[in-house]
């Protein structure tokens, strides 16, 4: 049996672990219909020419995992960002431990998906923002959809900003063969408001895991957003991310992206403009090798006048690696003085290595301000001159440059612990110690 | 200390040295100058290691040994120093960062540990003054939006930190106003001694009103066409360079 059909027949036992009474239950079987009837996206469409899923397709994953597993704090310390104290929502096998978390109902609701989705109290936002700006269309998205059940919720009222970050955390433990994962997280920042939150998916364990996650954000008027995806997984794990933003007026958001591992990982990052004023920011660092494959496909649709969007993503691609940077911008004709600006730059550091970079710009506004580059290159040499000629070695003075092509992507990080450990990432990513942060 | 033999050098398929002869001693000052494109930066590129430059034949001899075969930064670690006519600007790399990685794998080379970070501090500190540079400077991306003096005070000031044997000052005096140029040549004249050598290369001869140079070359089509004293440098200020292009007879 396929994944396709091993996921259709599943969702009737599926069915007989949620309240099918509840109307967020329709929307699921919907999703299910789509699903059923689009299946898994394959090479002949445009979006997914360079990505392909075929493999991953013929491992029999585990849809439900047996039990509830659990683990030791000191044994998963080191993927907590545990310099600062934050709030946590943990998930081991896609079961959320409480053990491991600390979440809170303290002024804002920092807490779980399976509540929000049954208990009477929360009704009303489910009613108003689940699956509402998650497409219906995307064959991946529905699959969530049609099995969401888990995940973060987070709810933060008008000129509320909790105390400290929010940090979503995935284990895997590898009690199963191979285990497919669905989280589905919704995020509400009201008006005026602001949150942090890193995100990690951390497998532990050699076996196969998939991760099909979407996370739906809601920005209303002036709210301030930063979200941090740290994928530096073990190469046996496979990410496909899908986040939906909606941003309303004088909105601040900002997505950063840090590709480090993983087998395969397809981030899917959209944001859609309903209200003037916005600025929308999606940054992403990417650094891989061996057969590692990321794929970042950028949408952001501007529908009303006066917003900004930057995007700048930078690779560094190595041994047979393989990128993806598919920037789409819209700019609805109503969208006029709409300053739209993407940059993709890539360093291959090896002849086996491939990046595919295509913008995709759809303007009808006539007054804008659209700019975009991709760049493929190596290192400079007249830099690595330089550097070679104060005594810094070869290997030493080309991280020294892949730090510094990397490094404009880290100011943006308003967490300071946070930047240091994505510094130290990068070094250990470019197998070298500099003996100094940036 | 150097000793040049006969040194033919090629960038593609562009002859640009064809038979330099040059010794320098330990404690001299040698001044090389010359017009545009006589091969000045070429000579001072293929001294500190640069590989687009095909030497085809002669030899650089640093210290008893034949450089061919040595990478830059094998160079750097041997005591030679280049100060860049164009200094390339580093993001998100600071000064400080920078010297102390320097520093710590010029050490390496030598087998020795890394500098106790209170002795680095201390050497920065006292460099920096020398060089009348702000702390604030410091902490800067390495060259980035820097002013064309700041990038040449703070090669000197990378000079003062490594300590080189033989120091190959590029244009340093080019762009630099008349107290960025004595600030400069202060700190060059405060580092001089017995033991170590410089060569300047320049296009002028304002910066040798400061540098005092034991000898002065005259380069022209890859070639050392003259060679004196002090008083070369004023002469070829007065009458220019014209005088010593051999041109062909037609």
């Amino acid at each position: 049996m396929d994944l396709k059909d091993k996921l259709v027949s599943s969702f009737m036992a599926f069915e007989n672990s949620v309240d099918i009474d509840h109307p967020v239950h329709d929307i699921r079987s919907e999703a299910m219909k789509n699903f059923e009837l689009k299946g898994f996206p394959n090479k002949k469409e445009e979006a997914w020419k360079y990505t392909s899923l075929n493999s991953l397709q013929k491992i029999d994953f585990s849809i439900f995992p047996k039990a509830e597993n659990a683990l030791e704090y000191h044994h998963v310390k080191k993927y907590f960002l545990h310099e600062i104290d934050t709030y946590k929502i943990v998930f081991i096998d896609g079961i959320y431990s409480s053990y491991l978390s600390e979440t809170t109902h303290d002024g804002v609701d920092i807490c779980l998906m399976s509540s929000a989705l049954t208990k009477p109290m929360y009704k009303p936002v489910i009613d108003v923002y689940f699956n509402k700006i998650a497409s219906n269309q995307e064959s991946l998205t529905t699959l969530n959809t049609a099995f969401s059940r888990e995940g973060a919720y987070i709810y933060i009222p008008k000129n509320k900003a909790p105390k400290k970050p929010v940090e979503i955390l995935h284990f895997a433990t590898g009690n199963e063969a191979s285990l497919l994962l669905q989280p589905r997280n919704l995020i509400i920042v009201e008006e005026n408001a602001e949150l942090q939150i890193i995100e990690r998916h951390q497998s532990l364990t050699s076996n196969e895991i998939l991760t099909n996650c979407v996370t739906e954000i809601y920005a209303a008027k002036s709210a301030i957003v930063d979200y941090y995806k740290v994928q530096n997984d073990n190469h046996s794990a496979s990410l496909i991310d899908n986040t939906y933003i909606s941003q309303k007026d004088a909105s601040v958001v900002k997505v950063h992206t840090f590709s480090f591992g993983g087998k395969l990982t397809r981030n899917n990052l959209n944001f859609f403009q309903n209200g003037e004023h916005i600025d929308s920011t999606m940054k992403g660092v990417t650094i891989i090798g061996e057969k590692q494959h990321v794929d970042h496909h950028t949408l952001v649709h501007h529908k009303q006048p006066n917003c900004e969007s930057h995007q700048d993503y930078k690779g560094i691609y190595g041994e047979k690696s393989t990128g993806v940077f598919n920037g789409k911008i819209i700019v609805d004709k109503i969208a006029q003085k709409t300053n739209a600006f993407q940059q993709n730059n890539n360093i291959l550091i090896s002849d086996k290595a491939t990046i595919n970079t295509k913008p995709q710009l759809e303007i009808f506004a006539d007054d804008v301000k659209c700019s975009h580059g991709c760049t493929i290159g190596q290192l400079d040499e007249d830099a690595m001159f330089y550097l070679q000629s104060r005594g810094i070695p070869e290997k030493e003075a080309s991280a020294l440059l892949m730090y510094a092509f990397a490094n404009n992507v880290l100011e943006s990080v308003r967490i300071p612990e946070l930047k240091k450990r994505i510094n130290m990432l990068i070094a250990n990513k470019l197998g070298v110690h500099l003996g100094f942060d940036l | 200390m150097l000793k040049i033999k006969d040194l033919h050098a090629r960038v593609e398929d562009k002859d640009i040295l064809k038979g330099i002869n040059l010794e320098v001693k330990p404690g001299e000052v040698h001044a090389i100058m010359g017009p545009n494109g006589s091969g000045k930066s070429t000579l001072a590129s293929v001294i500190a290691g640069k590989e687009d430059f095909e030497i085809t034949q002669g030899s650089i001899i640093f210290e008893g040994e034949d450089l061919e075969e040595a990478s830059p930064e094998e160079r750097a670690h041997k005591g030679i120093f280049l100060s860049f006519q164009y200094p390339v600007e580093i993001p998100g790399v600071s000064v400080t960062n920078f010297m102390k990685t320097a520093i710590n794998e010029s050490r390496k080379a030598r087998g020795l540990e890394d500098m106790p970070a209170k002795e680095m501090l201390k050497l920065i500190r006292e460099k920096s003054e020398l060089l009348e540079i702000d702390r604030k400077f410091l902490s800067r991306s390495l060259n980035q939006g820097f002013s064309g003096g700041e990038k040449k005070r703070n090669e000197i000031f990378q000079m003062a930190m490594l300590e080189p044997k033989l120091a190959i000052l590029d244009e340093t005096d080019s762009g630099l106003d008349i107290d960025a140029l004595r600030i400069v040549a202060n700190g060059v004249n405060k580092l001089k001694n017995k033991d170590n050598a410089v060569i300047l290369i320049t296009h002028y001869q304002r910066l040798l009103e400061y540098i005092i140079p034991d000898f002065v070359h005259v380069i022209h089509d890859g070639k050392i066409v003259k060679s004196g004293t002090k008083d070369l440098a004023l002469e070829l200020e007065e009458k220019g360079y014209d005088w010593l292009k051999q041109e062909p007879v037609v």
